[in-house]
């Protein structure tokens, strides 16, 4: 199953992101949990922590993280695909997360060491991808939307229709080339569940985007936000961590999740098996759930935090922002994507594969 | 020179590392990927070898012919676009005073000292909505408005009320533009090095018995810059045919190749097994050309001798 990061990152980002994915791990066979050495091998997304959490936690605990990053979730999932090479915490998005799950790639957590899960809030609880939340908790979630030019646009986009089933904005809107997403946000435009499989249904979709492509632009591989910044195009299907990045720097962009919902995304914390300090581990998945630590870090990279008590230390222009936080209305219309399986996975690709032959 | 068989030993030495290198990277990877194409999908990691051919049945599905054709008529376009623009180039280089011939190709080579991802971002620059192109194109229409507006004629807005620009991006010319741009220099220097080779004197002769300047032109270059223009053109028809980088960045809804799809399969698709046989299907087509190529030269050589 597909699934760009929320926040693929800026080409400018990612090229020294791939630069700087080092190795540097050490695999000391590891000798009684309680032994343990001072240690521990993070795997994350750029720019997505704290300024200070690392030094923090190290200061709290006496425990050195040494932090990698990875630029997408294929790429996470094909690092652990052939075993864990050393990491003890990592971060993947909600579908990913399920397919390792699947694939048996992660150690159950032991809840009794997380107490600061009482810190998250109810609906976080029990996803449908991870019942329980015996394996993955949740860092932070976002949404996918529109990001519009205000001034190029007829109030607020909020249907879908305007992206999937309208010549209104022709030429000047682009969808996401992620062929998961753009099929499953379609089954929501047409008052389908996100998830549906009925192939039916699919092809359905599929031919409202074969009738739509004229109107298009591109499928914006990585790019949606700087399509708009640069004013190639004026709406686009986004992540909305990358629609805020030009928020900030044009106040003529602003983003909306339309009222028929959209797709909700939740990048988890988990421990992949043979992770060589699970104890520390614990402590640190532990450290970000905290209020004030996880506080700091959603002020530092302004995602929406699902930790409840960390959210009520926030300022209201962090808790007020909607392109950060929906409204309760539009989220309880929002769905998460559940990994579907294989044969799923085939015909998405190749219902995508015959709307660009089309 | 010696014969490798009373020198064994040399031979050895000189042959082995390249040989190595071959097997290790090139031959034992390709058979991996060959050995995949005939595998199952099981569950999410796992792959088993039952020497299925399901993954060849699904490929040949007329959706996936369709854009092997599609892929091959935009490497076709690259290539014939390719030739006649490098033509006049390497034979103006050709004929271009001596000190200067390496320059020109310097100039021909300098693209390659940059990445392809930062050349291609380049050109979107170049020609995207808000681009360079655009840009100028605007400037003149400003400037021709001026014009207009000083003699008099101003209000009656004969260039249109407001600067309409040119979409030059994410179509299929957008496509072609950047296969040429990135291919051309593979074209370039084979033509450069037959061209070089082509005796002057056969060129006077064919003009001093009347021939015309084009007509010398096609009788004596071409037929003798052929064999450059073959191996320019495989160089160049090969690797257009797969492109990925360039229909992702430049292309529109409707520029998909074959080597997009393959990707996929081996990204967000998970589907290794399939994008193996598509891979191999990719081979072989290019393979077939190349043999339909070569059994063709062959005829009408045949003919020219009899």
């Amino acid at each position: 199953m597909v699934n760009h990061s929320p926040r693929r990152s800026t080409r400018r980002s990612f090229l020294a992101g791939t630069g700087a994915v080092a190795a540097g791990l050490t695999f000391l066979p590891k000798d009684g949990w309680s032994a343990e050495e001072k240690k521990l091998n993070f795997y994350n997304w750029d720019t997505y922590i704290g300024e200070t959490t690392l030094a923090d936690f190290k200061g709290v605990t006496g425990v050195d993280v040494s932090m990698d990053l990875f630029a997408d979730n294929d790429e996470l999932f094909a690092k652990l695909k052939e075993g864990n090479p050393g990491y003890d915490v990592i971060v993947p998005t909600n579908d990913y997360a399920e397919r390792m799950i699947t694939a048996k790639m992660l150690m159950a957590l032991d809840h009794t060491k997380i107490p600061n899960i009482a810190n998250i809030a109810k609906p976080f609880l029990n996803p449908k991808f991870d019942p329980g939340r015996k394996y993955s908790l949740p860092y932070m979630w976002g949404t996918v939307g529109i990001g519009y030019r205000k001034s190029r646009v007829d109030g607020v986009p909020n249907s879908w229709k305007a992206l999937y089933d309208s010549n209104k904005y022709s030429g000047r809107i682009a969808l996401l080339g992620a062929p998961s997403k753009v099929l499953q946000v379609g089954c929501k435009y047409l008052g389908w569940p996100l998830n549906e499989a009925d192939p039916a249904k699919l092809e359905k979709v599929a031919e409202m985007l074969i009738k739509q492509k004229p109107h298009i632009k591109v499928f914006a591989e990585d790019n949606g936000q700087d399509l708009l910044l640069s004013g190639e195009v004026d709406l686009t299907m986004e992540w909305n961590g990358d629609i805020l990045q030009v928020m900030a720097e044009d106040k003529d962009i602003s983003y909306v999740v339309p009222d028929e919902g959209g797709l909700l995304w939740e990048d988890t914390l988990a421990i992949p098996n043979g992770a060589p300090h699970p104890e520390n581990a614990h402590a640190f998945i532990n450290y970000l759930l905290d209020a004030k630590a996880g506080a700091a870090i959603a002020d530092f990279i302004q995602y929406a935090t699902p930790n409840a008590a960390a959210k009520a230390l926030m300022k209201t222009e962090y808790t007020g922002n909607p392109a950060i936080f929906p409204s309760d209305a539009v989220i309880a219309r929002c769905e998460t994507a559940i990994y579907q399986g294989t044969e799923y996975t085939q015909l998405i690709d190749r219902l995508w594969t015959k709307i660009g032959a089309a | 020179m010696e014969s490798w068989r009373r020198n064994p030993l040399v031979f050895w030495i000189i042959g082995l590392p390249p040989t190595a290198w071959l097997l290790g990277f090139f031959l034992i990877p390709l058979a991996l990927v060959w050995v995949l194409s005939f595998a199952e999908l099981r569950g999410v990691v796992d792959m088993e070898v039952t020497g299925t051919l399901s993954n060849y049945a699904r490929a040949i599905d007329p959706l996936y012919l369709q854009i092997f054709v599609k892929s091959f008529v935009f490497a076709g376009l690259t290539t014939v676009v390719s030739l006649v623009f490098g033509f006049p180039v390497a034979l103006a280089i050709v004929f271009a005073p001596r000190r200067w011939r390496a320059l020109l190709l310097l100039l021909v080579i300098l693209p390659f000292w940059t990445n392809l991802l930062i050349r291609t971002y380049a050109l979107i620059a170049v020609l995207r909505t808000r681009g360079f192109v655009n840009f100028t194109l605007e400037w003149f229409w400003d400037q021709a408005n001026a014009v207009l507006s000083l003699i008099g004629l101003g209000s009656l807005q004969l260039l249109g009320g407001r600067f309409e620009p040119l979409e030059l991006l994410y179509n299929n010319t957008a496509v072609v533009v950047g296969l040429v741009y990135v291919h051309l220099p593979f074209m370039v220097l084979p033509l450069y090095a037959s061209l070089e080779k082509l005796d002057r004197s056969l060129i006077e002769a064919a003009l001093d018995l009347g021939a015309s300047q084009l007509h010398a032109f096609r009788t004596v270059v071409v037929p003798l810059a052929l064999p450059g223009i073959i191996s320019g053109s495989i160089l160049v028809f090969i690797p257009a045919l797969g492109s990925f980088l360039t229909p992702d960045l430049l292309g529109g809804t409707d520029s998909q190749m074959i080597a997009n799809v393959i990707e996929r399969q081996f990204k967000s698709a998970n589907d290794w097994p399939f994008g193996s046989a598509l891979s191999f299907l990719l081979m072989y087509l290019t393979f077939g050309a190349l043999a339909l190529r070569a059994l063709y030269s062959r005829r009408t050589a045949g003919q020219g001798r009899g």
